[in-house]
């Protein structure tokens, strides 16, 4: 099952009325800023910034300990805010949201946590080619720590997953599959929902890595029946430092502690202690406070626009991109056409270093992403070292694509003269 | 200022000493992981001094434009200068400004180069304070 574009019946998005919602992109400089690089992180909104501004200009304070007004209000907005990031991706209920920094350490939760309680040699866990090393280094670490086997599930050239020979992966061997969502490279969008019934059937758990997902479409984690959900506040309009992981409630309680240390202590002798409940067992020490209530108010932003209306202009935004980025000579572009995959268009220009291109686009005002995007076994199989890659959100305009092939150009007519 | 200055293009497109020696004294590659950047350095030396010298490798015009600079710069001095040469003197032949990120690939082609001229079989771990 692939993206698909849902109601539209809906209102288009107005962008010039979204980007007056970020100062960044209202800059004065003489360069404007076209921002290609929202799969590496997204841009704030002033109402984000303003909802952290006043955490820290009014209220505050540590949470769950001070017997006074402002912690008790700082304490509330961050349980709050665990509630509305719980309800967006239709959790059960908030205690399924852990805060963690960002999606690597929410899989590196689960890897060493569950991972090291459940898993010994013989067991295998099974991943993608198209991960994301913060998805990929966490096994390979629990592997080695326990003698449990990595496996992968291959790419075809088209940079879908290759499912033929599913079930020679996925069996009663299998422990846990971990899988993107949606591929921070390819943009393609992985049929997961199919390959959590399937994992089910064997006995396995499944990890979604949603960093590239829940920003971009509605993620039901009640609907995709998933046991573990990644993601990051900064690439869904939140700030850096905070991230989630939502759990199913039996798998979470039974789990040991990832981090020992303040807060996630029911009480303390000298040699042993109890734990708090989830999802306080996993968050030892003081949390990053601000951060939690800015997603929150990312959250709101999100549902404001409408995430079914993100989902329809970054179609269109794709389309337009691989329209105008096809009538380049010499440009080779990976993986799926648009509406197989969201977000992201990644791209190299024949006899031209990826960062040479990100160089000269950078000249023109482009920000875009050129290096090996933390998927080095995908570069592999597509034979390079590095690729550009130009991703969208909410925020980005036709015209902008217009300035990126015109800067592809430029690139070309500067450092192939010779050629030419 | 523009990193893609007409000198970088000039020196991208019409490198100076690339290519290999037959017989080099001295021989040193390095990459950059990161970017996949890669330069050799081929010397011929006679009583420490640089008489002759090559370099090939793939990159980016930083890097590649980098190598070519360096090669005109050393040639006819002795190896001793070249392991006194420090992360300015490269920065002040390629003559632009350079970020963090791309700073790595202006300063490769001094890291193989002093590398070679130390001696050295291959990189001690992964550091470059050599050329800071």
């Amino acid at each position: 099952m692939y993206a698909q574009p849902m109601n539209n019946s809906l209102n288009p998005l107005d962008s010039e009325a979204i980007r007056n919602d970020f100062s960044i992109l209202k800059g004065e400089s003489d360069l404007p800023l076209i921002y290609l690089d929202s799969a590496a992180t997204s841009q704030t909104p002033d109402c984000v910034i303003e909802a952290m501004d006043a955490y820290y200009r009014t209220y505050n304070s540590n949470i769950h300990r001070g017997i006074y007004r402002i912690s008790e209000e700082a304490t509330a907005k961050h349980e709050e805010a665990r509630q509305r990031i719980g309800r967006f991706i239709n959790a059960r209920r908030p205690s399924q949201i852990i805060f963690t920094r960002n999606t690597t350490e929410s899989i590196n939760l689960v890897a060493y946590s569950w991972g090291s309680a459940n898993l010994r040699e013989g067991d295998e866990i099974l991943v993608t080619v198209m991960e994301h090393h913060s998805n990929l280094l966490p096994w390979q670490l629990l592997s080695q720590r326990t003698g449990a086997k990595l496996r992968f599930i291959e790419i075809t050239d088209e940079g879908v997953l290759q499912l033929d020979g599913l079930d020679e992966l996925l069996t009663e061997r299998t422990k846990i599959v971990a899988m993107t969502h949606v591929s921070n490279v390819l943009g393609t969008v992985n049929p997961v929902q199919e390959l959590i019934a399937a994992a089910h059937d064997v006995g396995a758990k499944v990890l979604i890595d949603g960093a590239q997902s829940v920003p971009h479409f509605n993620v039901d984690v009640q609907g995709l029946d998933c046991d573990f959900l990644a993601f990051s506040g900064h690439k869904m309009c939140g700030p850096t430092g905070i991230g989630i992981l939502y759990g199913k409630s039996d798998l979470l309680e039974e789990m040991p502690p990832f981090l020992g240390g303040g807060s996630m202590i029911r009480s303390v002798q000298r040699e042993s202690s109890t734990y708090a409940d989830v999802p306080a067992k996993f968050e030892a020490g003081t949390p990053a406070i601000a951060e939690a209530i800015g997603l929150a108010a990312a959250v709101d932003y999100l549902n404001k626009v409408g995430l079914e209306a993100i989902f329809v202009h970054e179609q269109e935004l794709l389309e337009y991109a691989h329209q105008k980025l096809n009538e380049i000579e010499d440009i080779t572009i990976y993986g799926p056409k648009p509406r197989q995959k969201t977000g992201a268009i990644t791209f190299n220009l024949e006899g031209i270093h990826p960062h040479d291109l990100a160089g000269v686009l950078d000249t023109v005002g482009v920000a875009v992403r050129a290096g090996h995007h933390c998927a080095q076994p995908l570069m592999q199989k597509y034979g390079v070292i590095a690729t550009v890659r130009a991703s969208f959100y909410l925020y980005n305009k036709l015209e902008e694509i217009d300035t990126l092939h015109d800067g592809l150009l430029k690139a070309q007519r500067m450092l192939t003269r010779r050629r030419r | 200022m523009n990193i893609y200055e007409e000198d970088i293009l000039d020196h991208y497109e019409n490198p100076s000493n690339y290519g290999t020696l037959e017989d080099p004294d001295i021989s040193y590659e390095e990459d950059n992981p990161l970017c996949g950047d890669q330069i050799r350095m081929d010397l011929q030396v006679e009583d420490g001094i640089i008489t002759k010298l090559r370099f090939c490798g793939h990159g980016c015009t930083i890097s590649l434009a980098a190598a070519s600079m360096l090669t005109e710069e050393v040639k006819g001095k002795h190896l001793d200068e070249v392991k006194q040469l420090n992360k300015d003197d490269m920065l002040d032949m390629l003559g632009i400004p350079l970020g963090p990120v791309r700073l790595k690939c202006g300063l490769l082609a001094l890291k193989v180069l002093k590398a070679g001229a130390y001696g050295l079989k291959c990189w001690p771990g992964e550091e470059d304070e050599e050329t800071e």
